[in-house]
């Protein structure tokens, strides 16, 4: 994949840091999110993925480090960037006492979208995300589905450039998920830049690119497939009974990063140090050849290889 | 310019919206007022009446009976028990069934005789070695509204008692009473409650209203658009400014209706100094907002205040009376600035030329207010 010049590029960190006290939230983060594309930050909660997407929107301030978002640089520029850009919030931040229609006309009045404009815009935005039945409905009423659907017609109100999501599917039920992705997708197509936070495997996969964070820093970035393939480690699956007994004594040796067992298969992840996974293996069970195979790594795999020094 | 209007504009329907849907707090609007106006323009009375005391009478005389009626007569007491020794009747002032004791002695007519209060003639009577008080009063002092009110006996005229005419004599002093001639107490505390009132309600409602939003986390949403800080107070507290006047109006006309409060200065130096007022405490309640992290601190906050407005300001107590360091911070609070003006207004209609130290320093509470809150809010999570 081409780089890319700095023109390209929607947003760009440079040694970003930032500390709460004693605690590094964020350590010496690199960034560079392409325009037109969704990238993602996977990592497990309290990773700093919401600390980094306030700094990012000019929220927080940086200890240390550079960053410019939409060629502004932050925080200097913060107010600007806030018309061309949308940001939804980890936690429902709408009214929960006022109906859709009123949350949306209230978003359109702040962002100075008046009269038939307005009008044309919200309709636009209900038949979308499909809550032209609920207009009327409080929006503390609704589901986490229909909510969060709110939430990102509220984010897309004035057509911003570049739209952060924090941990967006949350609170949602798979096909709404699913949905919700579908309507991500279009937005990328008009030409909106994406940056998505999430701590599930399916949606990061849906990703362009992404940066695996752990403990505030960047382990691996990429694109899914990259990730995958320059994995440190493989993927070996045995079939056998007796797995529980099996996993415990396979975790013990050092070149094992991790198994897990997945109904009657053992998953287990060699380091790349190990030439030979099979033989490996095989020695180390004392199983027959055809029930160990090399299989294709998920991304789960990638996080696991990337992360699991930080288990600890 | 106009953007920010419609930013403005757009948080203060939004706000009315949001109200129009509390009922609760819609309902404290109206209640709020009307309620206390009810029980305080009632309750609150400052001319003692009918104090229960017991009397021990020694002499069981007909002429100690005259007296006792004489007494009563005043309506300052009313006698509810009576004892013949002294430790029972003490025994009942300690658990607070009297408020005090007369006690009358055994030789009441020969000290009545000689009293000056009664009026027999010059002759030696009137010598201070011969004439002696006729009784005595056993107060529990501490009340000290309770103990003024008996003292206040303490030199009746008893001419009526043997039925001569009443010799008043010549006062010391003429007594001419301005603006409350018949000593009621409402109108004094009518124009007062507006200002109590006023600094509960307004200092709760914006202070709450703007916490609810973080507590509620709004207000992630709200920095990260173009909103301006100065634009989503203003927008948060005009509805409130309506809201009060709401309620000065409840409570003024109550008070004309119902406790004859008359409104002797112009209604638009009234208008005036409550709309001043009005905007001082909701800055006080935005700066509250600023600091307060959820509600429940913010009501803490609003109590801390309040507490000093009842207390401190002359709504409850004569700020001339009070010592130095307590008048210097009734100074301070808006509640106190407008105390005197809306008392100067209704009662008195005193010109604005007079109200100016007051007016100003509620312009100056309220820019500084504004200025601190802006500063304190702050349009980042930092």
């Amino acid at each position: 994949m081409s780089k890319g010049s700095d023109f390209d590029l929607a947003i760009q960190a440079k040694q970003l840091s930032r500390r709460f006290g004693d605690l590094k939230a964020i350590d010496r983060l690199d960034l560079n999110v392409q325009k037109c594309r969704i990238y993602g930050f996977l990592g497990p909660n309290g990773c700093g993925k919401t600390t980094a997407i306030r700094m990012l929107t000019g929220l927080l301030k940086p200890s240390s480090g550079e960053i410019q978002v939409l060629g502004l640089s932050l925080p200097k520029d913060a107010e600007k960037l806030r018309l061309r850009m949308g940001y939804m919030t980890q936690r429902f931040s709408l009214y929960n006492d006022l109906t859709v229609k009123e949350n949306l006309q209230f978003i359109a009045k702040i962002y100075g979208l008046a009269g038939k404009k307005q009008t044309r815009r919200i309709s636009e935005l209900l038949s979308t995300y499909g809550l032209d039945q609920k207009k009327q409905q409080l929006a503390g009423s609704m589901s986490g589905g229909q909510r969060q659907r709110l939430s990102l017609a509220a984010a897309t109100l004035h057509k911003p450039e570049l739209l952060f999501l924090d941990e967006p599917t949350s609170a949602v039920d798979p096909e709404n998920r699913r949905e919700f992705w579908e309507q991500l997708f279009d937005l990328c197509d008009q030409g909106t830049s994406i940056l998505v936070s999430t701590h599930y495997m399916d949606e990061a996969e849906r990703c362009h690119k992404l940066a695996i964070l752990e403990d505030g820093a960047k382990r691996a970035d990429g694109t899914p497939d990259e990730l995958m393939s320059n994995m440190a480690a493989q993927v070996v699956e045995i079939e056998a009974d007796g797995l529980r007994q099996l996993k415990q004594r396979l975790i013990a040796l050092p070149d094992v990063i991790t198994a897990a067992q997945l109904g009657s298969r053992l998953r287990v992840l060699v380091k790349n140090t190990v030439h030979e996974p099979l033989v490996f293996l095989q020695h180390n069970t004392k199983l027959e050849a055809d029930k160990l195979n090399i299989v294709r790594p998920s991304l789960e795999d990638v996080f696991i290889t990337c992360t699991g020094g930080g288990r600890q | 310019m106009m953007r920010s209007l419609y930013r403005i504009q757009a948080i203060f329907f939004k706000e009315l919206v949001q109200l129009k849907r509390d009922k609760m707090t819609f309902g404290m609007v109206v209640m709020i007022p009307l309620v206390q106006l009810m029980l305080f323009g009632y309750a609150i009375n400052t001319n003692v009446r009918h104090i229960p005391v017991a009397l021990v009478d020694h002499s069981q005389t007909a002429i100690s009976r005259v007296l006792v009626q004489t007494v009563e007569a005043t309506q300052v007491v009313t006698v509810t028990q009576k004892y013949f020794d002294l430790k029972s009747a003490q025994a009942a002032l300690e658990q607070a069934q009297v408020r005090a004791i007369l006690i009358i002695p055994h030789d009441v007519s020969q000290r009545l005789a000689r009293h000056r209060s009664v009026g027999f003639g010059l002759p030696a009577s009137s010598d201070e070695e011969t004439s002696r008080p006729i009784a005595q009063w056993l107060v529990d002092g501490s009340d000290t509204m309770i103990a003024a009110a008996i003292k206040g006996l303490k030199n009746m005229p008893l001419a009526e008692l043997l039925s001569k005419p009443a010799n008043r004599g010549t006062p010391t002093f003429e007594v001419t009473l301005f603006y409350n001639p018949e000593q009621r107490t409402a109108v004094n505390i009518v124009p007062g409650l507006l200002g109590i009132i006023l600094t509960m309600t307004m200092i709760m409602f914006t202070s709450g209203a703007i916490v609810r939003e973080r507590e509620q986390g709004n207000m992630e949403m709200l920095i990260t658009t173009p909103i301006r800080s100065i634009e989503l107070m203003l927008g948060k507290i005009i509805p409130y400014i309506f809201i009060g006047l709401i309620q000065v109006f409840i409570i003024l006309s109550l008070g004309y209706f119902v406790f004859n409060v008359p409104i002797n200065g112009g209604l638009g130096a009234l208008f005036s100094v409550t709309l001043l007022f009005i905007a001082a405490s909701l800055t006080l309640g935005l700066v509250i907002s600023t600091i307060a992290t959820n509600q429940l601190q913010s009501m803490q906050m609003t109590i801390f205040v309040l507490l000093p407005s009842i207390l401190l300001s002359g709504f409850m107590f004569p700020y001339e009376g009070m010592p130095k360091a307590a008048q210097y911070i009734a100074e301070i609070l808006p509640a106190t600035h407008y105390m005197r003006l809306i008392r100067g207004v209704i009662l008195r209609d005193v010109g604005f030329t007079d109200m100016m130290p007051d007016i100003y320093w509620l312009i100056i509470f309220t820019a500084a207010g504004l200025t601190i809150a802006s500063l304190r809010f702050k349009k980042n999570l930092d």
